[in-house]
């Protein structure tokens, strides 16, 4: 679609905003099967490498008194290890390397896909839905396990009057269902709708009037952005926690 | 994007994001990183992490601990020196009333004998002084004796004899 739109607007200002987030084979233009190796796997790739570089080589020397990437690993380390206890409490801790890997999946991605000409894997509704859908079942099977039917008194409000507790019931339910859809949307809304403004200022930018205020707009877009996907991995990170803690302690 | 003929709906929506013929290959290739990091994180590097800064904890409670063990060291052997420090004073003390009570004794000795000796030398002087006082006076008393028996002879030879002159002598000294 990207070469329709260039003809179509042959001339004027051409506004790609999306093209860079379109899934592309690395190799040839083949079509996109579920194992070909896309843009996708390159850049979840580099996530990989990213996260063995600082977390792995960074600690190798075990120093007492740590080096700089080491510092930044043991800060890593101790911000997610805190948030769990923090917030799911000791028997939470457990499952602190779960919430870990996806903490620091979603940042190095985000951080990644700042990179110009990067592909943000975070930025795919398909992406984010897995991630969100995977803490979903997780916390619902792991609230049915640990709780049994007791599990169901997440959704019992008994601290509200009697009457209101269907309605309250009711509520509770869809709320909870709705937890996985606003928790992907929620961090691929953020990441795709920054990389698409900025790609729209860089679009401005070919009008020389308007290509300094345009540079400006994007530098601020840019440190914004920055700013968004650490919050958005940490938002993720700590619903992910409360979601935990829901299921492992159901009564409100 | 890849076929002509599939493409037209995504297209219209313009978001690659709905392209649902990526999602196989994205969420395959998701799940893939996903178990590659967890596997990375919760066998390498969480565990090390874990246990540097285990280890950094401990070092410190240690460093904390020793740190103590020598403040707490410190007071033992100020109290120690504190206590030797009294133990000498009162030692001192003692044997100063030692010292002074032995000295005492031998003083008390010393004058007691140094008072016999002059009660000795006197109560001798004394009895020299007698004995002096004796022999001046028979002395005296031969010597009279002697003078009045010759002045007798010379004024009455033969009359009066030695015995009563004597006599008349020693009664005359003792009046």
């Amino acid at each position: 679609m990207a070469t329709e739109a260039h003809g179509a607007e042959d001339g004027g200002l051409v506004f790609h905003p999306m093209d860079q987030f379109i899934v592309k084979p690395l190799f040839g233009n083949g079509d996109v099967g579920a194992f070909t190796i896309t843009n996708v796997t390159l850049w979840m790739a580099l996530t990989v490498v990213c996260i063995i570089v600082l977390l792995v080589f960074g600690t190798s020397r075990r120093a007492i008194v740590p080096s700089r990437s080491q510092s930044i690993a043991e800060m890593m380390y101790g911000f997610v290890y805190k948030m769990v206890e923090d917030v799911t409490g000791k028997d939470g801790v457990k499952y602190f390397p779960y919430i870990m890997t996806l903490f620091m999946f979603i940042l190095v991605s985000n951080f990644l896909g700042l990179l110009p000409m990067a592909f943000t894997t975070t930025s795919h509704i398909a992406v984010t839905g897995v991630l969100a859908m995977f803490v979903f079942l997780a916390v619902t099977i792991l609230g049915f396990v640990k709780n049994g039917m007791g599990f169901l008194g997440l959704f019992w409000v008994s601290s509200a009057p009697l009457a209101l507790r269907p309605i309250l019931a009711l509520i509770e339910v869809i709320s909870y269902f709705v937890r996985p859809v606003s928790h992907s949307i929620r961090l691929a809304g953020n990441m795709m709708a920054g990389h698409a403004v900025i790609k729209v200022f860089a679009g401005f930018a070919a009008i020389a009037a308007i290509s300094p205020l345009s540079i400006l707009a994007i530098t601020a877009m840019y440190g914004l952005e920055i700013l968004v996907s650490g919050i958005q991995a940490y938002v993720f990170a700590i619903l992910t926690c409360v979601y935990l803690k829901d299921a492992l302690h159901p009564s409100h | 994007m890849a076929t002509e003929t599939g493409e037209v709906a995504k297209e219209s929506a313009g978001m690659p994001q709905l392209d649902f013929s990526t999602f196989d290959n994205q969420i395959v290739w998701l799940l893939i990183t996903l178990v590659v990091i967890y596997f990375v994180l919760s066998r390498v590097a969480l565990p090390r992490i874990g246990s540097v800064l285990a280890e950094r904890a401990g070092t410190i409670t240690n460093d904390i601990a020793a740190a103590e063990d020598l403040k707490q060291q410190a007071i033992d052997a100020e109290a120690a020196y504190e206590k030797a420090l009294v133990d000498a004073r009162a030692e001192a003390g003692r044997i100063v009333g030692e010292t002074k009570a032995a000295i005492q004794v031998d003083l008390d000795k010393a004058i007691a004998k140094a008072d016999a000796e002059i009660a000795a030398r006197a109560a001798e002087g004394e009895k020299a002084i007698a004995a002096i006082r004796d022999s001046a006076a028979t002395s005296a008393a031969t010597v009279a004796k002697d003078i009045a028996k010759d002045i007798v002879s010379a004024v009455a030879p033969g009359k009066i004899d030695a015995k009563s002159i004597t006599a008349a002598v020693t009664a005359k000294m003792k009046g």
